[in-house]
């Protein structure tokens, strides 16, 4: 039954998530709220790993998520739930992939879906803020500074702008450590 | 009798190459996006000749505005233009095979260790970095999605649904996806 439950989250998941890895995240929370599944704690950390891990973002956190719920079994049926949905709609757009994609009706539903996924990431991603730079009530300034020192890296400098995440994820770690965050 | 089965072990080698290739590519493909385009080019196109490279440039439009994760929906795709429904299906298990073994190897000793005093300043450090990384996406969506006014007014919308209201992702996905084809239809 719990497999079942774990099948059919990931299923709708994969369903609904428009827009690649990261448009996965707003499903994520919605599973933490209303299951005891996982945090929205193990969340945040379940993201570093998936993007510093080889595979894609969405089929890492889905595995993840799974075998935080349930284990070896939980991870498998979690990423077969995730890619349920793709397999099924593929393959059958595959079939007249040009009549879709000049569709206007398709086009339109991107049209407003585009922008909404966009919304949900940044609502999930203002979740991660606030679990990350406040300790109740309290600014936590070495998380601030290091987030400012990161965009900076990330965006005004053109030597480091190119780098992967995976550098940047193992830099913080490392400030981590040393800082004791 | 011969013939048939050479036709059939013909079509298990296919399958069995689709399988060898699309887990490589699951391997090796890091974060996903552009990166993984590179990739599929390289294997796909001018490795094993499954596609062409505007074959799989369109399959990659289509992956990315199609439900579900972009590198599956393009291995689904390929899979299935080179061995059918059943090679689209081995494809797809294929690329999210190393994911599996890795994360879950990979779940299993951070569990054990995720008490540790220094892995949980490793990790608050790390959210952090996830915080930036996240926004960094978001710009860039964000600047693909947001074209003119009417995109814009979802976006907030959508953004203050999903930040006041505790309803499912999936109510924003349905309605935005109705609200821009009555935009867009009404527009042309």
């Amino acid at each position: 039954m719990m497999y079942l439950k774990l099948f059919l989250e990931f299923f709708n998941t994969g369903l609904f998530a428009i827009g690649g890895g990261m448009a996965t995240l707003p499903f994520l929370y919605d599973i933490a709220d209303r299951t005891n599944w996982f945090t929205r704690h193990q969340l945040a950390d379940m993201i570093a790993v998936s993007e510093s891990t080889p595979g894609p973002i969405g089929v890492n956190m889905a595995t993840y998520a799974g075998y935080i719920t349930s284990g070896l079994t939980g991870s498998i049926i979690a990423t077969l739930g995730l890619i349920t949905p793709s397999i099924i709609i593929i393959l059958i757009i595959g079939a007249f992939l040009y009549a879709f994609r000049d569709n206007k009706y398709v086009n339109g539903a991107f049209y407003g879906l585009r922008p909404a996924s966009s919304a949900m990431i940044t609502s999930a991603g203002l979740i991660v803020a606030h679990v990350t730079f406040l300790n109740g009530n309290n600014l936590n300034f070495k998380a601030v500074a290091l987030a400012v020192i990161l965009l900076i890296f990330t965006h005004a400098i053109k030597f480091t702008r190119g780098l992967h995440p995976v550098f940047w994820i193992a830099f913080s770690a490392i400030v981590g450590i040393i800082f004791k965050f | 009798m011969l013939m048939k089965l050479k036709i059939l072990m013909s079509k298990l080698k296919i399958l069995i190459e689709l399988f060898i290739t699309f887990s490589k590519i699951g391997a090796v493909t890091f974060g996903g996006g552009y990166a993984m385009l590179m990739i599929l080019l390289r294997e796909i196109v001018q490795n094993k000749h499954w596609a062409t490279e505007q074959e799989l440039t369109d399959y990659y439009a289509i992956a990315q505005c199609t439900p579900g994760v972009i590198a599956v929906n393009v291995a689904t795709f390929v899979g299935r233009k080179t061995a059918g429904n059943l090679g689209g299906i081995i494809a797809t298990l294929a690329v999210v095979f190393p994911s599996v073994v890795i994360i879950s190897l990979l779940a299993g000793v951070i569990k054990a260790y995720a008490s540790l005093e220094w892995v949980k300043n490793a990790f608050a450090g790390v959210r952090v970095c996830v915080c930036v990384l996240i926004f960094n996406a978001v710009i860039k969506l964000f600047n693909k999605a947001i074209i003119d006014k009417k995109t814009l007014i979802i976006y907030l919308l959508v953004l203050a649904g999903a930040m006041t209201l505790n309803i499912s992702p999936v109510v924003f996905v349905i309605l935005a996806g109705i609200a821009g084809i009555i935009l867009s239809v009404k527009k042309s």
